[in-house]
């Protein structure tokens, strides 16, 4: 009992930031039907970026991570604008291998960069760990998981206060009626893919500290925000933070119970098992945004 | 040889969409289905051909039923459809939009193709044979070699039509063929549709001009809010008072 | 081509170890024939069918796995082991198919790349079967008859009867009702099943021959390098094949086996100017360029110059959801 307290713990600070990079990828996937396979790369730039500004610039931990922030929001529109915009008329398939080919170059950009051996990234809090009852929990998790629910609700602010929020669920629900309406798409979507990517990156730099940086990191990233979307259903914002929370406690719970080397299989079995069995997602009443 | 629709229903999600519709259509006729949109022309078709499972009510074709069957497996009964939107192969010239059409004319499977049969380089003549004979029908002849996707719009679905033909249909319904057409395609259209039906096809069309409707067909069937309100013979249907009310008093959108 | 032209070309293929006398480019004919399988596969599926697997690693490793494993721990001769190989990646093919049936485009791509994550893992942990990452050295080399394959020249004339096989099978496949089903269902699947092709049928069958021919490039690869590790299924082996069939021409014969000889030679041609992270750089750029620049492949672009119209060639257009 005791046991699964501490993994349920240990799986809520996981689960939220996968919750970000779920919804980053939820709503890429969602608004702009692109299926974005570089996403994990903005969670590794994220991470990078953190490692470059704690020990290169030796800034203030959330000043860190804000740089993180901005960075994937940067390369995130950059990437819209100069490769999907074209493309914006082509099938999936297309953007897809665009995606991909964007994934390898960026991943072997940042082993040029960093080299391949993982990077330690500091962090200010204390190691000890915060005792309560039978659960004991690092400072820095605390944190990440504070940090991360901050940035849950702060998309969810921006989805469903703001004018670019309400543009972003139109276009959604409908492009075409949408851009009659007035909303430039081309902004839309630039903007929705730098959001998304700015959230990944955030991810990489809240995850990064707890483990480790190295290139390939992404790759696991990648696939844990898309069974996220799946779980979650796309363009579903709720779906994706209860799907991110969901798989977190679920990779806990595996590794801890099955075993450790299996614990990356349980996104993909998640994958699977809810494409087969229920393809509009776990709790999809409707595929929607917001 | 009867198709035979009864007491069809269709519901999305608590919206009605066919309630209790039935109708037979008889075998060597021309059998139109009108009504003002939203209907529930597109979505009886759907149904008849297993695009969509219905909520209730059966489809008998030739005495064994059609509903639960998947698409594939009705059109091998003979009952092929065509669709209201262009709907072609498109980057395939006419003549490979054809020739897949005939896939139901052609046996060979998996291990008969790997072996290479020799009765194979038979079947492939005759399918080519049958390409050329579907072409020249629909007077595609000149476009046999282009990509079906460039073709003007008119032409595009008779390339439609062509391949909805390969298949061999004995019932043969249609999704507005004329939509969009200019007059004079329509009425090649429907001379295409007379011939097809003297050659024994059984015809049953969705059509909102009501020239082409009333000039073409043996029976007229008026569908209004998913339900049959008139059936008859086109001059029955433009002095039966429903229709009339329907058409020109219809709360919603009329046709 | 030409009937002069391809008699050239076959007579240049059957003489090859002849004049190519240097053992390390008839290494890098025979990887480029393995990967020509390999492109062929994935081409019935992506190019034809119109379903792009990202999973293709994993019918490549499970042909490897079963090859080795069987050659080694039950001493099986190679030719059954090889036998085996393409009918458990054909069984793990059947499976993906059934299970991808309702899926289409994204969905499709996501199912397969978990099933090979899945199995990626199992290699790795399943210790007692695989010996884990550490993988399995000295699978042995084959035999034919009373003589060993044993020599690059011998395992070269292996892998071109394979590759022609592979061909021969596309060929076939392609120019008859049941390629032509394939076809029906990339451009237009409503359409196609309006017209009585089995959906899920053909469906099925394109997983099953596409995986099973992944399943013989396994085998020749893990008999050929003698050892196979979890690194059969990376991700790299996926999108190298995804490579070459996109750059030579998808829903095209000839194309994913020029993608095969362009992409294994220019590797090996720039590993001495530059080091694999470069080069893996400038195979990211190169499928990002190839999608903006020569989206339909190489094969047809050249069909098209000589031609001097476009022809019917298939595009990328893909029905999806």
């Amino acid at each position: 009992m005791d046991q699964l307290l501490q993994h349920l713990v240990n799986g809520l600070v996981l689960g939220g930031t996968y919750a970000l990079l779920g919804i980053g990828l939820t709503l890429i996937f969602g608004l702009m039907n692109v299926v974005n396979f570089a996403h994990g790369e903005f969670y590794t730039l994220g991470a990078y970026v953190a490692f470059a500004a704690l020990t290169l610039a030796g800034v203030n931990f959330i000043v860190g991570i804000l740089a993180a922030i901005v960075a994937g929001a940067a390369l995130g529109w950059l990437c819209e604008v100069t490769l999907l915009r074209p493309l914006r008329n082509e099938s999936i398939d297309t953007t897809m291998l665009v995606m991909i080919g964007v994934w390898i170059a960026m991943q072997n950009g940042e082993l040029l960069v960093w080299g391949g051996v993982a990077k330690s990234i500091p962090h200010p809090f204390p190691t000890a760990p915060l005792v309560m009852g039978p659960v004991a929990i690092a400072p820095l998790r605390v944190i990440v998981l504070v940090l991360a629910v901050g940035l849950i609700a702060s998309s969810w602010l921006l989805i469903h206060q703001t004018k670019l929020g309400r543009a972003m669920r139109a276009t959604f629900q409908d492009r075409d009626t949408a851009a009659l309406m007035g909303v430039s798409i081309g902004r839309v979507h630039a903007a929705t893919f730098a959001f998304g990517s700015a959230l990944a990156s955030a991810a990489g730099a809240l995850l990064g500290p707890v483990f480790l940086a190295y290139p390939s990191m992404g790759d696991l990233a990648s696939l844990k925000a898309f069974s996220v979307v799946i779980l979650g259903g796309l363009g579903n914002l709720t779906g994706a933070t209860v799907g991110g929370l969901l798989l977190g406690i679920a990779e806990e719970l595996g590794a801890g119970y099955i075993s450790s080397g299996y614990r990356d299989a349980v996104g993909f079995v998640i994958i699977i098992m809810v494409l087969v069995l229920r393809p509009s997602g776990l709790f999809a009443r409707q595929e929607r945004i917001g | 040889m009867t198709l035979a629709v009864s007491d069809l229903a269709v519901s999305f999600g608590g919206v009605t969409a066919l309630d209790g519709v039935s109708f037979t259509v008889r075998p060597g006729s021309i059998t139109s289905i009108i009504g003002p949109n939203g209907a529930g022309k597109t979505t009886a078709f759907n149904a008849i051909t297993g695009y969509l499972q219905p909520t209730a009510g059966r489809i008998n074709y030739d005495g064994a039923a059609l509903t639960g069957l998947r698409p594939s497996a009705i059109a091998r009964r003979g009952v092929v459809r065509t669709f209201q939107r262009t709907s072609v192969f498109p980057s395939l010239s006419v003549a490979d939009n054809v020739l897949t059409g005939l896939h139901l004319s052609s046996t060979a499977g998996f291990l008969d193709v790997l072996v290479r049969r020799r009765w194979l380089v038979l079947e492939e003549s005759s399918l080519h044979t049958d390409v050329e004979e579907i072409i020249g029908f629909v007077g595609l002849g000149h476009r046999r070699d282009e990509m079906a996707s460039t073709l003007p719009y008119g032409e595009q679905r008779l390339v439609e039509l062509a391949l909805a033909l390969a298949a061999r249909p004995r019932v043969l319904l249609l999704d507005e063929p004329g939509a969009g057409m200019t007059g004079a395609e329509k009425t090649v259209v429907s001379g295409l549709i007379r011939q097809v039906r003297e050659q024994g096809v059984t015809i049953l069309l969705v059509e909102h001009d009501m020239r082409m409707v009333m000039g073409i067909s043996d029976t007229v069937i008026v569908l209004n809010h998913g339900r049959v309100i008139a059936e008859g013979t086109p001059g029955e249907i433009q002095a039966h008072p429903d229709v009339i009310r329907a058409y020109l008093g219809a709360p919603r959108g009329a046709a | 081509m030409t009937a002069l032209g391809r008699g050239l070309l076959a007579a240049a293929m059957v003489t090859l170890p002849f004049w190519l006398a240097d053992p390390y480019y008839l290494h890098v004919v025979i990887m480029a024939g393995i990967f020509g399988v390999l492109a062929l596969s994935l081409n019935l599926l992506l190019g034809y069918a119109g379903q792009l697997s990202l999973g293709h690693a994993a019918f490549f490793g499970i042909g490897a796995y079963t090859s080795a494993l069987l050659t080694l721990k039950r001493e099986w001769s190679f030719w059954p082991a090889l036998a085996a190989a393409i009918a458990l990646a054909a069984a793990a093919g059947w499976i993906i198919g059934r299970l991808a049936l309702k899926l289409r485009g994204a969905y499709f791509v996501l199912v397969t790349i978990s099933f090979a994550g899945v199995i990626s893992l199992v290699s790795v942990n399943w210790i007692e079967l695989t010996n884990g990452p550490l993988g399995l050295p000295g699978v042995p080399a084959p035999d034919l008859g009373p003589w060993s394959l044993r020599t690059k020249a011998a395992y070269y004339y292996l892998v071109l009867a394979a590759v022609a096989l592979s061909y021969a099978v596309c060929r076939r496949l392609v120019r008859s009702r049941i390629g032509r089903a394939f076809v029906a269902l990339r451009e237009n699947e409503p359409l196609a099943e309006s017209i009585g092709v089995d959906v899920t049928h053909y469906l099925v069958l394109a997983a099953v021959v596409s995986a099973a021919m992944a399943g013989l490039g396994g085998s020749l690869y893990a008999h050929y390098t003698r050892f196979v590790s979890p690194e059969v299924f990376l991700f790299t082996y996926t999108v190298t094949m995804v490579i070459m069939v996109v750059a030579g021409g998808k829903g095209t014969l000839a194309g994913p086996l020029v993608g095969a000889v362009l992409f294994t030679a220019l590797p090996e041609a720039l590993r001495l100017a530059a080091s694999w992270q470069w080069q893996m750089l400038a195979y990211g750029s190169l499928l990002v360029l190839l999608v903006f620049f020569l989206p339909r492949g190489i094969v047809p672009q050249i069909v098209a110059s000589f031609s001097g119209h476009p022809r019917s060639a298939p595009t990328s257009r893909t029905p999806l959801q």
